[in-house]
């Protein structure tokens, strides 16, 4: 066998109520090894169970059917071993798991024990497979957590996963796979969960080691950008099914299986043409709006910003010594730091930025659920100009029917326990809004709009997937009738496929309805699609404002470059640039050079550049002129 | 962590002056005191009572003195570990408790540790076997053991010791050992005898643990750093053992809070059934016949087992979890 590994007609189920579930059927694909393939898929395609068959860490209610896994461990000189037959429980095949092929998981905050140090859940891999003693384990794996670009890798080894943020678990994990050298590391979406420029690190952390120790790595993802960066090829899997196999190259330049083309179609890119439409995999029939639309069209007539915020700042208290290993004791961190940007009426405005840089924080002022600690939101009734902040609870209820809010979690956002009729009525109720009859209508007209049969009324939440949650969730926001929708992530949970569906909804609810965004995201390309003007944030700081062609154009930010430059683009001829230096480094305002740097005693101010793009540097800078 | 102990001391004294003053309160609640109980005694046994001799009393006892005066010779009192006179024994309270205090330390741990090694085992082996036969036969056992009542279970198993090995009934040691000096016949008599209040007080306890324990497994068992270890190559044991057991333990150590004062007031009904010589039912009877001092100890050394056991409770999940240790409250 000259391929390190072969996975031959593989089927594993599933056995539940409904008696038993396919979730692979007969799954073949090879590995050379020191090869980089990838498994690409929407969740439910089956392609985590595979990796968890090879692993054999398949849950309990899961079986191998039929088919075989050959590994050829080049430790023993190519003797081939059938890991579908082996028994999961066996010495033989413990030696194998964590000392030959070892995983690292999606979920970097909970696939370590909180309860024990990194140090301690590295060395046992280590002390599993090798004979060694602690000092040596001790020795070896500080020596890994360097080569992983642990920084301060002594202490590392005695924190706790608890102490870290989320790229240093994920490093942490990625040691805890290598300590013991496998041949196949597999990387089940190893960077979902992290945010962009910290993804470019790890995953060209894992493309360096590949190189430095000849593994192989078996990268399982949905996102076709990673797949571009790290793969040589790709094996494109569909309900349990391989679609199309091939050499990466091929897969992106003539994608034969109508899923795959349809799949490249659906994902949207971050230098597409601004008029190009997404085709979702599954489109949805949407219906007309009268009710909603006939009144509308009365305040479409008034000039100036809906909204304007200006100078808004907030902080929070905390407690805690310290989270990650480099922060000093604060008693107060400054989530949102002097923020002003107005929307435009009509417009789109995309809010960008990293976990933890203030961009829901403002979402949430502006709504009223959390109050600013100063700073003016202004929203324009109708000509009038309104003092968000002052207002008292009471004061407030009837401009909250203007501003609504779509979330990122489609499972946590609707009430279990109320049906969808109840959901949708709910703000109606809440606002003493209409009669019966009409609350009917709405309601009947909402499900039309968002493309859901009414018939679906008397359903719970839970008979319905994420993406037509995601739309409920998204027709409860137009039940008011609001001129400004803030949406919070509205597609991050979502699959690629689905992504696409709700994205064109949103776009076509705001054309038809005249509707205000605010649209809140991490990924470039989702806002790429949707908005006219992207407004960057980074650590609590507004950096960057500009339309959506000139940002993408001509960042000029440091940190808008660095975050332009992370992402990861599924074009084979935009490759990342994983040497370069500015990743990370950037997301620190302290590393800003001049004059975007903060300076003691003054505050940058935004510089107008012209064409509505803002940068935030010090003015009286010489060097002010080539900006 | 110094500092958080200092502060936690502090706090567990407020908190045991603020108990002293409701025992205090709650045990002047019904109206009379221990005398007018007396009185009402001999009446009903068709004794005349001299007017002079209670009014003496009275001010023997310090009874005529103004509520808030008795109240603070008798917290000056204790914190002079003199918890003043039991009325009904004619004996100072330390001496009426002593002998039981012990008796009931050792019926109670013992049941404890009954408890702990009986319900491990079997709430490990039923959560990693969930809904197989075994499983089922667990948890059905767990209901009957959580729904017979103790006093039935006590009389059956009495009968049965009885018969089966001539054990006599009631008390913690053959009646010839009673007020004679401790000696290798009687600690051997003794032994005899515990298992029996030891079964019957730990049998619902032991039924709730394996439920708890299951439930708290069965979660941590889900858990992804559970698989992490899988696939490291950890042996199934092992990688039970140092994770989702270890971490599945916190609650039973929150626990510890709560036990230290049932391992010495426990099982009051089941004592009395049995006629064991602990402090459940001296306690009881106390409380009845309003010997206020005797009562009043009690109670306040059952809040100082809870707040003492609380402390230590929390002093172990901070070894225990660093979590705890080192996240210390993350506000919102």
């Amino acid at each position: 066998m000259t391929d390190m590994l072969r996975v031959e007609n593989l089927s594993v189920s599933f056995s539940s109520r409904a008696g038993r579930i396919e979730a692979v059927k007969g799954m073949s694909f090879r590995m050379r090894a020191g090869t980089c393939v990838a498994i690409v898929g929407e969740s439910g395609s089956g392609k985590s169970v595979c990796a968890q068959a090879i692993m054999g860490i398949l849950p309990k209610t899961a079986s191998v059917d039929a088919g075989k896994i050959l590994f050829a461990d080049p430790a023993k000189n190519g003797a081939v071993t059938n890991l579908a037959a082996l028994d999961t429980r066996s010495e033989a095949f413990r030696q194998i798991r964590g000392g030959r092929i070892s995983i690292i998981f999606q979920e970097p905050m909970t696939s370590l024990s909180p309860l024990h140090t990194i140090g301690n859940q590295i060395s046992e891999a280590l002390r599993l497979h090798k004979e060694m003693d602690k000092k040596a384990a001790r020795a070896q794996c500080i020596e890994l957590l360097e080569l992983v670009r642990f920084p301060d890798p002594e202490r590392g080894f005695d924190t706790y996963p608890f102490e870290l943020s989320g790229g240093l678990r994920q490093r942490a994990m990625i040691a805890m796979a290598l300590v013991c050298g496998p041949a196949l590391l597999i990387a089940d979406e190893p960077t979902t969960a992290l945010d962009v420029t910290v993804q470019v690190q790890i995953l060209g952390l894992i493309k360096e080691l590949q190189a430095r120790l000849g593994m192989a790595v078996l990268l399982i993802t949905h996102d076709m950008g990673v797949v571009a960066n790290m793969a040589e090829e790709v094996v494109v899997v569909y309900r349990g099914e391989v679609m199309e196999a091939g050499c990466v190259r091929d897969i992106f330049q003539n994608p034969g299986h109508p899923y795959l083309k349809a799949l490249m179609k659906a994902v949207p890119l971050i230098d597409a043409d601004p008029d190009e439409r997404l085709v979702p995999l599954r489109a949805i029939e949407t219906g007309e709006a009268h009710l909603l639309k006939a009144r509308k069209n009365k305040t479409i007539n008034d000039d100036g910003p809906i909204l304007q915020i200006k100078s808004l700042t907030k902080s929070f208290a905390i407690r805690n010594r310290s989270f990650s290993l480099f922060k000093k004791d604060e008693d107060k961190v400054i989530a949102v730091d002097h923020i002003s940007f107005d929307v435009k009426r009509g417009e789109c405005l995309g809010l960008v930025g990293e976990s933890g840089c203030g961009k829901t924080t403002v979402a949430k002022i502006i709504m009223g659920a959390i109050n600013s600690d100063s700073g003016e939101i202004i929203y324009n009734q109708a000509g009038r100009q309104i003092h968000l902040e002052g207002l008292s609870d009471k004061e407030l209820m009837p401009y909250r029917t203007k501003i609504q809010y779509i979330f990122q979690d489609p499972f946590g956002s609707l009430n279990p326990r109320m049906t969808v009729y109840d959901i949708l009525s709910e703000p109606l109720s809440i606002h003493n809004m209409g009669d019966k009859k009409y609350c009917k209508e709405v309601v009947m007209e909402l499900m039309q709009l968002v493309g859901l049969d009414p018939r679906y009324l008397n359903r719970y939440p839970h008979s319905f997937s994420g993406g037509q949650r995601q739309r409920i969730g998204i027709a409860r926001t137009l039940t008011l009738r609001p001129e400004l929708i803030i949406c919070d992530e509205p597609v991050s949970a979502l699959d690629v496929s689905i992504q696409a569906q709700v994205l064109n909804l949103l776009k076509d609810l705001q054309k038809a309805l005249g509707l205000t965004y605010l649209f809140i995201s991490h990924d470039l390309a989702v806002v790429n699609y949707i908005a006219d003007r992207i407004a960057v944030m980074c650590r609590g700081h507004l950096v960057e404002i500009a339309p959506r062609e000139l940002l993408f154009r001509q960042p000029q930010h440091p940190y808008t470059k660095a975050l332009l430059a992370s992402a990861p683009s599924p074009d084979l001829d935009h490759p990342l640039d994983f040497s370069s230096a500015c990743h990370g480094v950037m997301t620190e305002p302290a590393n800003w050079p001049e004059p975007y740097a903060a300076r003691s005693g003054e505050r940058p101010e935004f510089v107008d550049l012209g064409n509505g793009h803002f940068v935030r540097a010090h003015k009286n800078q010489p060097r002010m002129a080539h900006i | 962590m110094i500092s958080y102990f200092v502060r936690r001391a502090g706090i567990m004294a407020l908190t045991m002056l603020a108990i002293s003053v409701l025992v205090f309160i709650i045990i002047q609640l019904p109206p009379g005191d221990y005398l007018t109980t007396y009185i009402e005694e001999l009446r009903s046994q068709g004794e005349t009572v001299d007017p002079n001799k209670i009014a003496y009393l009275r001010a023997q006892y310090g009874l005529d003195r103004p509520l808030t005066e008795q109240y603070f010779v008798w917290l000056w009192g204790m914190l002079h570990w003199d918890f003043g006179y039991s009325f009904e024994f004619d004996l100072p309270v330390s001496d009426v408790v002593g002998n039981r205090l012990w008796l009931s330390m050792v019926l109670n741990f013992t049941t404890v540790i009954f408890v702990y090694v009986i319900s491990f085992p079997i709430g490990v082996y039923s959560a990693t076997h969930q809904y197989s036969w075994s499983d089922h036969g667990i948890t059905l056992l767990g209901f009957l053991g959580l729904a017979t009542p103790n006093f039935l279970l006590a009389l059956i198993l009495l009968y049965l010791a009885n018969i089966i090995f001539g054990t006599s009934i009631g008390g913690l040691m053959d009646p010839k050992f009673i007020n004679q000096p401790w000696s290798w016949a009687k600690a051997l008599s003794v032994l005899e005898h515990l298992w029996v209040p030891v079964v019957v007080i730990g049998t619902s306890g032991t039924a709730g643990m394996i439920r708890r324990l299951r439930a708290n497994l069965l979660d941590e068992l889900q858990k992804q750093y559970v698989i992490t270890g899988r696939a490291k190559g950890l042996s199934e044991l092992k990688l039970l053992l140092k994770y989702p057991l270890r971490l599945s333990l916190n609650p039973f150590i929150a626990d510890i809070g709560s036990l230290l004062p049932q391992i010495v007031s426990g099982a009051v009904i089941v004592s009395a059934v049995m006629s064991l010589p602990t402090t459940g039912p001296m306690l009881l009877s106390a409380l009845q016949s309003q010997d206020m001092y005797l009562a009043g100890s009690f109670l306040m050394f059952l809040a100082l087992l809870t707040v003492v056991g609380m402390f230590v409770s929390d002093v172990l999940l901070a070894i225990l979890d660093p979590r705890i240790r080192l996240e210390g409250g993350v506000r919102r």
